[in-house]
């Protein structure tokens, strides 16, 4: 038996992806002059938007019960550093997940 | 130089320069096929999602919905917060995809990364057939996400340690980006917007519910703050 809802999660997450791909080939393929707003959020969303991401995965851990996200904050903050030392992508992330999966599987 | 070499030059070009692509599709595919595999999702499910939907961090968040019962009006608008700045990534390709045979491949195929290589016009100014180039690291990016997905969920089912955690490798990509557009840029405006807005949001809505009142609080309060000096890092 088939999974129908993951099937029409999938189907969604996919057209919606490539709607926002094509729409500005779409809307302004025919060189007309893009809106101001939408250049200056096209600018700032970006960095608002990983912000939001990290929020986002973070938004399970509680400060409250054991371990206190010590966990996540401790291999996060080895990502950032790791990052702002050697600003290498894949090693601050092999870094970060790393450490995490020590620290859950041995020492939390 | 004939038809023949000019292709498999640009073919050569477009391998080196997305080596560390290749790298990080790997890694983070495998992570993906792994977590869906432990989610109860196999082989197939990993490659449906990673051939149609091709969009990294979207396919992670998307496992959540699946094994969350979250239904599809919730889905379609969690795909558009997540991959909203694709919009404009298409809004500067417009006039360099102009006239390119395969552009609804190209158009398909636009990440983050196959953006962060055809955006670089100076890294490319040597390259002949710059259509060909186009072409060519879209569609190895491609390859390597979804290589790296079937490997992940066939290796995840007979890999002999606990791979639970793997998953914190998505965290770590957007904390990368995070830190890496803070230390490219002066102003931090907008990211202090978009942490602020997400924290105060998880808090009033709760956990399950976030997600959207913060999209809509970052835009309103990126809107109010339009014009102010810096605020774009030009």
């Amino acid at each position: 038996m088939i999974d129908m809802h993951a099937v029409m999660i999938i189907a969604v997450a996919a057209i919606v992806t490539e709607l926002i791909r094509f729409a500005p080939f779409v809307i302004f393929g025919d060189k007309r002059k893009t809106p101001e707003f939408i250049t200056y959020l096209g600018k700032v969303l970006p960095y608002a938007i990983m912000g939001m991401l990290v929020v986002f995965c973070l938004k399970g851990i509680s400060l409250v019960e054991a371990p206190h996200g010590l966990p996540e904050l401790l291999s996060g903050a080895l990502v950032v550093l790791l990052h702002i030392w050697k600003r290498n992508t894949l090693l601050s992330i092999i870094g970060g997940t790393a450490c995490y999966m020590l620290f859950i599987n041995f020492v939390f | 130089m004939n038809d023949k070499n000019v292709r498999s030059t640009v073919i050569r070009r477009a391998f080196k320069d997305t080596i560390p692509v290749m790298s990080g599709y790997l890694v983070l595919g495998i992570g993906f096929g792994v977590v869906l595999a432990s989610r109860g999702y196999g082989v197939f499910w990993a490659m449906a999602m990673s051939v149609f939907i091709f969009a990294g961090s979207m396919q992670y968040v998307a496992i959540d919905l699946i094994t969350g019962g979250v239904g599809l009006v919730a889905t379609a608008l969690t795909t558009l917060a997540v991959n909203a700045r694709h919009l404009f990534y298409g809004l500067s390709m417009i006039e360099k995809y102009k006239g390119t045979k395969k552009k609804p491949f190209l158009i398909f195929a636009l990440t983050d990364e196959t953006y962060s290589l055809v955006c670089n016009d100076a890294a490319i100014r040597d390259v002949e057939d710059k259509n060909g180039y186009y072409f060519w690291v879209s569609l190895l990016d491609y390859s390597y996400w979804v290589t790296g997905s079937v490997l992940g969920s066939l290796i995840g089912a007979v890999i002999p340690f606990d791979m639970t955690g793997v998953d914190f490798s998505l965290t770590a990509l957007f904390l990368t980006v995070f830190v890496e557009q803070w230390l490219s840029t002066k102003n931090h405006l907008a990211a202090i917007t978009g942490v602020a807005a997400s924290v105060i949001c998880l808090v009033i809505f709760g956990s399950d519910n976030f997600l959207i009142p913060a999209m809509i609080l970052i835009t309103f309060a990126l809107m109010m703050m339009r014009g102010r000096e810096g605020i774009t890092n030009d």
